[in-house]
């Protein structure tokens, strides 16, 4: 143990002092009942070892959070990934969101700060395990140098150092001050898989409590001083402008404080949102629509399918795909298309800002702290320095909360405003100016063999490219590889392929939806796949694993979720199972469905079984529940899911017209861990969603004989006699 | 001038009488366990309690609370130890937790009306929305809140 101690500085004290200032507590106050106690708090007190963690007299542990957490877990998985190196009582250990300010300031001492594709755990776990570790031998130094002993003679347990020969120990309480300033000469060697006693244990979610008498603290929850309240009416029309507005009818009602133009929006500011809402109901604005007034999904997804007529971009290529195909004994031949789909993330966005003369506040669940500092910077016109982002629990993310559009407007009515104000958007206009998962439009050419082997495929796909707002040069060769997941990397040994793209856009912005590219992709791939089985004659289960021979580690997945669900077992006509296997963020994850179609088309999913190789686990339960809040996602998604563009706006806007899977409708779920163990760490956040499309269409087709090759499920006519 | 009563507390109000109750609670009251999901009593995440009748306080005109008892998930226990929060802590329920407080409330309401709730009267009085999809778990909870009420009482 190269341990060099340096004796008590002041460092350490001078850096907690700040972080108490620094957290999330800094300059409003909680909600009533916020209690102090909680992990929101955000003001840790004690020592800090390093920036992750803080030891207090009573051995209270703060560990720091640099992700988001939005009902995923990390507020307790990455505080486990520490604590598992610190050998500290687990009881002891509370949770608070890192500082994005700080991470500005220290060249980036919480590495990253965003979340999204499943990688909280994936990414961070090295250098977590290293914060715990390192902090774990300070502390054993500490304990050594004042007991005068060599430090490989010590050991830490329960957050206490022990010293076995004389019988001595001390608190971690008691030498946090000392361990702070302590500085190893190398830092030690992090466990692997195999070596854990905390992870891969199911510990119950630090927040829970907080979320079961209304203390946890969302972003629309904050409440700042002297704070007032705004809403928001964007164009209707994307890219359309504000013409005028006559804020009269406004102003002149009760708490109406101020009408804000934009170029494309008018806000209402007042001192309730109830008052700014009404404000906004009030007003007329005249909006020039721009030129894309007459756009419909209609009219897009005719144009991504004409598209499918010509050989796009290729992706990837195996063998002569077209030659094969001309010598195939059979050939197989579907269009497909999947929906926009909004996030519908249950907390409506919003952000709270306070700009003043030294510095901005910035108050919001968002799913990348670090984007909403340089947004608030940017609009704000501060130095990035000067911006604090408070983080708050996420009322749901999904993907939605990793845009920071909305702090980008919030910041400019801060702007506008001489006090701290909280901008909400309304369901409706939350949805309808949202940035959809992508519209798409596929189709599959298969060729099999007299013995039913697929001999070739050509499988084209049109649709947006979300990279191509973000890194135009990322798509430069005319293929997103993040629109092509389950495409391009189908394990399906097919000798003869050809994966083609063609890259759209339309007006209506794209983004990031959970799972992502694999969700509209894999409900079409894996439905063709079931085609092939049925025109080979042959099981789908037993079709797709004849399939995977480059991949032996897939077949274990896929066995455990038919063997789970009873895949042979023989069901009533109208009822059906389905299956399909996807592998994504890290990690392969099969599905079976067990549905029922009621003679009319009514469509009841009575169960889904999931197998899931995530590699190693830091805590089961939670990836349990992550499996379970895919299904209900990608159902939601695959029953109802669609944002209907007319006129060149969204249609709808509310739960009204977005219908989402309730408890009645929610199938018996169990989830199996298939793990592969070793050095693989899968994501579990989103693996589980894409999956389930396909697995329940698949169902579907067994129950009925239709083939879903279009969704929403509820625009389809699923009667059958 | 209304008179609201929430949580066992008084308050005199002046706002007008069609201000949505939720709005008051959340803006005036600062009783943010109540949360905005939708506006149009669709999703359920203002659930309060209502007289002990679960209700969307998003379409609830403040003047028809006036003169009754609201109670809030502030105001279900001082500590957690409300049957239906013991049960979802031992269930680790919540995910993003945002619908949470007007599930807590509605589950309240309905093992309080039926202390032994079968699959079907859960199916039937949990119509919240949750977006994180913690329905299995949410049920399992319900029915170990409805056991533990029973042995309280």
């Amino acid at each position: 143990m190269n341990a060099l101690s340096t004796g008590l500085s002041r460092r350490g004290f001078v850096k907690a002092t700040l972080s108490a200032g620094g957290g999330l507590a800094l300059g409003f106050h909680l909600p009533a009942l916020a209690a102090a106690d909680g992990p929101w708090a955000g003001a840790a007190d004690g020592a800090e070892i390093n920036a992750w963690l803080v030891i207090a007299a009573d051995d209270t542990v703060t560990i720091r959070v640099a992700q988001s957490d939005m009902g995923q877990g990390v507020f307790t998985s990455m505080p486990m990934i520490v604590a598992e190196e610190l050998e500290c009582d687990w009881q002891h250990v509370r949770a608070e969101f890192a500082s994005a300010n700080r991470s500005l300031r220290e060249d980036r001492v919480y590495q990253r700060m965003g979340t999204g594709g499943s990688n909280a755990v994936r990414i961070s776990r090295p250098y977590l395990q290293q914060a715990g570790a390192s902090a774990r031998e300070r502390l054993i130094a500490a304990a050594a140098d004042e007991w005068g002993v060599a430090p490989e003679t010590c050991h830490a347990s329960a957050s206490r150092v022990v010293h076995e020969p004389s019988g001595r120990s001390k608190r971690y309480g008691e030498l946090a001050a000392a361990a702070a300033a302590v500085e190893l000469e190398a830092e030690p060697a992090i466990r692997k898989p195999g070596e854990y006693k905390l992870l891969g244990t199911s510990v119950p979610k630090l927040d829970v409590p907080a979320k079961v008498d209304g203390s946890a603290v969302y972003g629309i929850d904050v409440r700042v001083p002297d704070m007032v309240y705004a809403t928001v009416a964007a164009c209707p029309v994307w890219e359309g402008r504000l013409s005028s507005v006559d804020a009269e009818p406004a102003r002149k009602l009760r708490g109406v404080i101020d009408v804000l133009e934009f170029e494309d929006a008018v806000v209402v500011v007042a001192d309730s949102f109830w008052r700014a809402k009404q404000g906004l109901d009030a007003l007329d604005p005249q909006w020039d629509l721009g030129e894309h007034a007459d756009a419909s999904t209609e009219a897009f997804l005719e144009r991504f399918r004409k598209a499918l007529d010509d050989k796009g971009v290729v992706a990837k290529e195996n063998g002569d795909a077209y030659d094969a195909l001309e010598g195939a004994a059979k050939v197989v031949e579907a269009d497909y298309s999947a929906p926009y789909l909004a996030h519908l993330a249950l907390e409506p966005v919003n952000c709270t800002v306070h700009i003043q003369e030294d510095r901005v506040d910035v108050w919001t669940g968002s799913q990348n702290p670090e984007s909403v500092l340089s947004v608030a910077a940017e609009v704000s016109g501060r130095p990035a320095e000067q911006v604090h982002v408070h983080s708050c629990f996420l009322g749901g993310g999904f993907g939605r909360r990793s845009r920071p559009d909305f702090v980008a407007r919030a910041v400019a009515v801060a702007a506008r405003v001489d006090r701290p104000v909280q901008v909400i958007w309304t369901r409706e206009e939350d949805t309808r100016t949202g940035h959809y998962r992508p519209l798409a439009a596929f189709r599959f050419r298969a060729g099999l063999d007299a013995e039913g082997t697929p001999v070739a495929l050509v499988n084209r796909s049109s649709t947006h490219s979300i990279l191509a707002g973000l890194r135009p040069e990322a798509v430069a060769d005319g293929l997103d590889q993040s629109s092509l997941s389950w495409l391009a990397d189908s394990p399906y040994a097919i000798a003869n392929l050809s994966v083609e793209h063609h890259l759209q856009r339309t007006h209506v912005p794209v983004w990031f939806w959970r799972a992502v590219g694999a969700t509209q992709n894999a409900f079409a791939i894996e439905s063709f796949i079931d085609e092939l089985a049925l025109a080979a004659d042959m099981c789908p289960w037993q079709f797709r694993r004849q399939l995977l021979g480059s991949r032996p580690d897939m077949i274990p997945v896929l066995d455990a979720a038919a063997e789970q669900a009873g895949w042979d077992r023989s069901l009533p006509a109208g009822r059906g199972h389905g299956i399909a296997l996807v592998e994504g963020f890290g990690s392969i994850c099969a599905q079976v469905a067990d549905v029922s179609v009621s003679r009319d088309g009514k469509v009841t999913v009575n169960r889904v079984v999931t197998a899931l190789d995530c590699g190693n686990t830091v805590n089961p339960q939670t990836i349990e529940q992550q499996v379970q809040s895919s299904i209900v996602y990608g159902l939601s998604a695959a029953l109802w899911g669609k944002v209907e563009i007319n006129g060149g706006r969204a249609r709808h806007g509310n739960f009204d017209r977005h219908r989402v899977l309730k408890m009645a409708e929610a199938p018996r779920m169990e989830t199996h861990l298939v793990l592969a163990g070793g050095d693989k760490w899968g994501g579990v956040g989103e693996p589980a969603v894409p999956p389930v499309v396909p697995a329940v269409c698949n169902a579907i087709f067994a129950a009925t004989g239709k083939r879903i090759r279009d969704l929403p499920l509820a625009d389809q006519d699923l009667s059958w006699s | 001038m209304i008179t609201l009563t929430v949580n066992g507390t008084q308050h005199e109000l002046d706002v007008e009488a069609d201000m949505p109750l939720l709005w008051v609670l959340r803006d005036f009251l600062e009783l943010t366990g109540t949360k905005f999901g939708c506006g149009v009593a669709q999703c359920g995440a203002c659930t309060v309690q209502l007289d002990g009748e679960p209700i969307r306080s998003c379409v609830i005109p403040v003047a028809a609370a006036a003169g009754r008892q609201v109670t809030t998930i502030e105001g279900l226990s001082p500590d957690r130890s409300h049957p239906v929060q013991k049960a979802w802590i031992e269930n680790d329920v919540a995910q993003c937790g945002y619908c949470q407080s007007g599930q807590i409330m509605a589950a309240a309401a309905l093992i309080k009306a039926k202390p032994s709730p079968t699959d079907a009267d859960i199916d039937e009085a949990m119509t919240n929305i949750c977006r994180c999809g913690t329905y299995q778990p949410m049920r399992t909870a319900i029915k170990r809140a409805a056991e533990l009420a029973r042995e309280v009482s």
